[in-house]
């Protein structure tokens, strides 16, 4: 039991968490189930930022996937009237192409992945990274950064423009 | 791998882990407890849904009013904005004039936004 | 003297001691610390709550000219402790038509949310159990996980009350968030960290407490906290008249139970946060050295849940209309004046 193995072990753990919450996701037949395994493949998620230093990141994966975007699917899901006798089918005639797309994906994938030489040096990461990002943000980001505020603003007008046509 | 994932033992963090693993464990525990001790002898009555002693109508899943969900909308959005907010909030004092008009323009687009919900009738609970 | 961190540490150095004596690499007996602190803050913190529902039945006696509990104990003390004790024996009545899972694992996410937030905070010099980089965005991140906690009992239920008293729940909690998160920004932006212990440490000193330059960043943090943890006057999701006991309904023995602890701790919780960013955490008024710190921070938290106790007998319920603009029309707008104010002040005074 060294302490490399017990790392390991969490790093498989929580692999292991993402993995089986997102085939849960997809293969619930109980909608609700599905968001709430969502909630659980994201907030694991968090755990792969955390064993890689990136704790803002982390958190805001909490804040912004948890806290928010899955509340919002889980208020989508309740508010449907219904659901529980609603029996999802998640077969149908496409099933063939959409097999034949995904392992091409998983192709393209194992060989990119396989494929890039990642950095395997002894990399610290910043101590201060919520501080760097800040900076970045503010200097040499700061174009992306004020267009996200009028993302959010259209988000913010379409979001009502469609909830009030009801 | 274990070289950059090295950290994560002794970094602050496992302890967050740790207290999930043993919080949920003692409120299980305090669960399988409860059930060896207590009585269980349920009757169909008993069973029923709450509902003022009525026989339940239905099931639960009815349609409820679609204003919860423009809450849930809008609180996405200003919480997305908040989280910018945090690593601004950081360097402030050290940026000076430029990142406080950069903020001004940041917050004032939402603001507007929230006018425009305002005045659109969304917040009023009707 | 009287600081409690020595003695931890003593005891601490001596297990550490036996177990890296049977052989166990550094970091396991890290783990094993961490387990064994939580296990005892996790004690701490159940008395800390049993002491809290007492308080409050003793509490709203004596507002009301009455004597509240004083037949177990004295005047009452262990009245809270009878009653979990009866809590534990109660039949769990489980309806037929719910939602088994949802319904099952709902107590135990909403306790253990509340439980997490106490990794990060300093309960006196030197008393944290890690003192995370992130630490304020951490306890906004954790409590979310209150909300899907709340939904997942109202929708596990299959009650309508439930159901509507859940959705209501957290319609209010999501609404007040953003102004909670907002008005913590002030704070962050004058202390240019998220770290607590940091925060804590800055202010050494009465003056220095950050309620003074951020007094009006407090109010919408109090207000906004109040209604977070549901209580008078936003205590709407559990209108008893209207909602039978909103999402907590169908709930029953020691499922109930963990649903009233965590709203319990959810109240320490806010008067934590209150006191960690606003006013000074474990200093004394007189600077870090007077008194023993974690009797200051204790003394300061219960002065501030007995604040929440003192609002339910003094407010009436909001309507539910009320409730949901004055977060939006009038906190949230006020938050994003106290970031502009705070940035001003810094800008000038800097």
């Amino acid at each position: 039991m060294t302490d490399a193995f017990l790392t390991n072990l969490a790093f498989y753990v929580i692999s292991f968490c993402v993995i089986a919450g997102g085939i849960f996701v997809v293969s619930s037949r109980n909608l609700f189930h599905s968001a709430v395994f969502l909630v659980f493949t994201l907030f694991s998620v968090a755990g792969i930022f955390v064993m890689l230093s990136a704790y803002l990141l982390a958190a805001i994966q909490v804040l912004v996937y948890v806290g928010a975007v899955a509340m919002l699917m889980i208020f989508g899901v309740m508010l449907t009237t219904q659901l529980s006798n609603v029996r999802i089918r998640y077969m149908n005639e496409q099933v063939w192409p959409a097999l034949l797309i995904c392992a091409g994906f998983l192709a393209l994938l194992v060989y990119g992945l396989t494929d890039t030489p990642f950095a395997t040096g002894n990399v610290a990461a910043p101590v201060e990274g919520a501080k760097a990002i800040g900076t970045l943000l503010m200097t040499k980001y700061v174009l992306p950064f004020e267009m996200v505020s009028v993302l959010l603003l259209a988000a913010l007008v379409g979001a009502i423009v469609i909830a009030k046509k009801d | 791998m274990s070289v950059i994932l090295g950290s994560f033992l002794v970094s602050e963090y496992a302890a967050v882990a740790v207290f999930l693993l043993v919080g949920t464990g003692i409120v299980l525990f305090t669960f399988g407890l409860a059930k060896v001790i207590r009585p269980s002898n349920p009757t169909p009555i008993k069973l029923e849904t709450y509902e003022c002693g009525e026989t339940p109508y239905g099931t639960a899943e009815i349609q409820y009013n679609v204003r919860f969900y423009i809450y849930a909308l809008l609180f996405v959005i200003f919480d997305v904005e908040a989280i910018f907010l945090f690593p601004w909030a950081l360097v402030y004092r050290s940026l000076g004039l430029f990142a406080f008009v950069e903020m001004f323009i940041f917050i004032a687009m939402l603001v507007f936004g929230l006018f425009y919900a305002w005045k659109k009738g969304v917040l009023k609970w009707v | 003297m009287f600081e409690l961190r020595g003695l931890i540490d003593t005891i601490w150095g001596w297990i550490a001691g036996l177990l890296a004596d049977i052989g166990l690499s550094a970091g396991l007996v890290q783990l094993i610390g961490y387990a064994i602190i939580a296990a005892v803050l996790f004690g701490v913190i159940a008395l800390v709550v049993l002491f809290l529902v007492w308080w409050e039945r003793k509490v709203s006696a004596k507002m009301q000219d009455r004597l509240g509990p004083m037949r177990v104990g004295w005047h009452g003390i262990i009245q809270t402790i009878a009653d979990a004790m009866k809590l534990l024996q109660k039949e769990d009545i489980t309806p037929k038509n719910i939602d088994f899972p949802i319904h099952f694992w709902a107590p135990v996410i909403t306790f253990v949310a509340a439980f997490m937030v106490y990794v990060t905070v300093p309960f006196g010099k030197g008393l944290i159990v890690a003192d995370l980089n992130v630490g304020v965005l951490y306890i906004i991140a954790i409590t979310t996980f209150t909300v899907i906690g709340l939904l997942m009992a109202g929708w596990g239920s299959n009650n309508k009350y439930a159901l509507l008293g859940g959705f209501r729940s957290a319609a209010q909690v999501v609404s007040y968030e953003v102004p909670l998160t907002l008005s913590l920004l002030g704070v962050i932006m004058i202390s240019q960290t998220l770290s607590l212990g940091t925060i804590v440490g800055q202010q050494d000193g009465f003056f220095k407490w950050y309620v003074w330059r951020q007094p009006l960043g407090f109010v919408i943090f109090w207000i906004a906290a109040t209604a977070e943890c549901n209580r008078t006057p936003f205590d709407l999701p559990e209108a008893d008249s209207e909602l039978v006991a909103g999402f907590v309904t169908e709930y029953s023995g020691m499922k109930f139970a963990m649903f009233f602890l965590a709203e319990f701790l959810n109240m320490f919780t806010a008067s934590v946060v209150a006191v960690t960013l606003f006013f000074g955490g474990w200093m004394s008024p007189f600077g870090p050295d007077f008194g023993p710190s974690w009797l200051w921070f204790f003394a300061k938290t219960f002065f501030f849940v007995f604040v929440l106790m003192w609002f339910r007998w003094t407010y009436p319920r909001l309507r539910v209309d009320q409730l949901m603009g004055f977060a939006w029309k009038v906190l949230l707008p006020l938050a994003f004046l106290n970031i502009l104010l705070t940035g001003l002040g810094i800008y000038i005074f800097d």
